[in-house]
């Protein structure tokens, strides 16, 4: 099993989510995103959170226009897994990988701490190890979390199964309390809260844990 | 020649931070301040000739997310 973690310049979270992947059996390459290919035989590509550029223009906008983002799009179109946390997240929006948008935090404020998500899908590798509506701890630690979608594309994502997490308290003021949505292949997960940092018992809690662990489990039956 | 591109967030959406600019005009006292939105002022220095639609293409693919946000280009 294979993945490759992006780093782009600004990328904090890339480490934590590399460790993660490989607690459950990965190797992982970490990428740079002035390379324009993917190591041969990745099986999933992290991309993680933090601040890519700088958070110029806006989140995740001149990530999704560097090297690395045409092969993570052809990645995506050979129907690879991607997982992407929280800049990650805002990276596959501006990749349009995924719908919608991440607007900034109703509050106006950074917000830090950890939050209840509730598993709404399990219909996914990515969330196959949860019990359907399991009520999970993971911190978010985001400005710009407030996810948005007009009213056809959530339509077609709370018909189609595809909303994965919702907060059971929004903090964020995103619609409908969405937290993370998958793809329509559901191949492609972006989230905000980080499950990487809530996936081993130093973290101070391990809520997050069964989501990489799904990962392995259904990439390994692949 | 310039080209000023103005980007604002659709109207629909939400902008928590125009909301916040319009209650500090409120609390200093000016009234009838019924609404604010904030977007962003983009100049670009560009080579004489350049179109109209490459500056559009500009906007569509980098300078404007057209999810939420519209975009308006001033040529001078």
């Amino acid at each position: 099993m294979k993945a490759a973690v992006l780093v782009f310049p600004g990328s904090n979270c890339d480490r934590d989510l590399k460790r993660a992947f490989e607690q459950v059996g990965f190797s992982v390459d970490m990428v740079w995103h002035k390379d324009t290919n993917l190591p041969d035989g990745v099986d999933l590509v992290g991309v993680p959170g933090g601040f890519s550029y700088g958070d110029y223009l806006r989140c995740g906008a001149i990530a999704a226009q560097s090297p690395i983002s045409g092969a993570l799009k052809s990645h995506a179109a050979r129907g690879g897994y991607v997982f992407g946390v929280c800049n990650g997240f805002q990276i596959l929006t501006e990749t349009q990988l995924l719908p919608g948008a991440l607007l900034q935090n109703m509050s106006t404020r950074y917000i830090c701490k950890p939050v209840g998500l509730r598993v709404e899908n399990t219909d996914s590798a990515f969330t196959s190890a949860y019990a359907q509506g399991a009520v999970i701890t993971v911190p978010i630690a985001h400005h710009e979390g407030n996810y948005q979608a007009d009213p056809e594309t959530l339509a077609r994502l709370n018909g189609e199964g595809r909303v994965a997490f919702r907060y059971v308290e929004n903090p964020n003021g995103a619609v409908e309390d969405i937290a993370g949505i998958l793809s329509e292949n559901r191949r492609i997960l972006g989230m905000m809260p980080h499950p990487e940092r809530a996936a081993e018992p130093l973290h101070g809690g391990t809520d997050g844990a069964a989501l990489f662990a799904g990962l392995a489990q259904a990439l390994v039956a692949a | 020649m310039r080209a000023t591109v103005t980007v604002m967030l659709k109207q629909g959406v939400l902008d928590p931070q125009g909301e916040a600019v319009r209650h500090a005009l409120g609390a200093l006292g000016f009234e009838g301040v019924s609404g604010v939105r904030q977007g962003k002022v983009i100049e670009l220095d560009l080579a004489d000739g350049t179109t109209e639609g490459q500056i559009r293409e500009m906007c569509e693919k980098l300078l404007a997310n057209t999810v939420i946000e519209s975009y308006l280009i001033a040529i001078s």
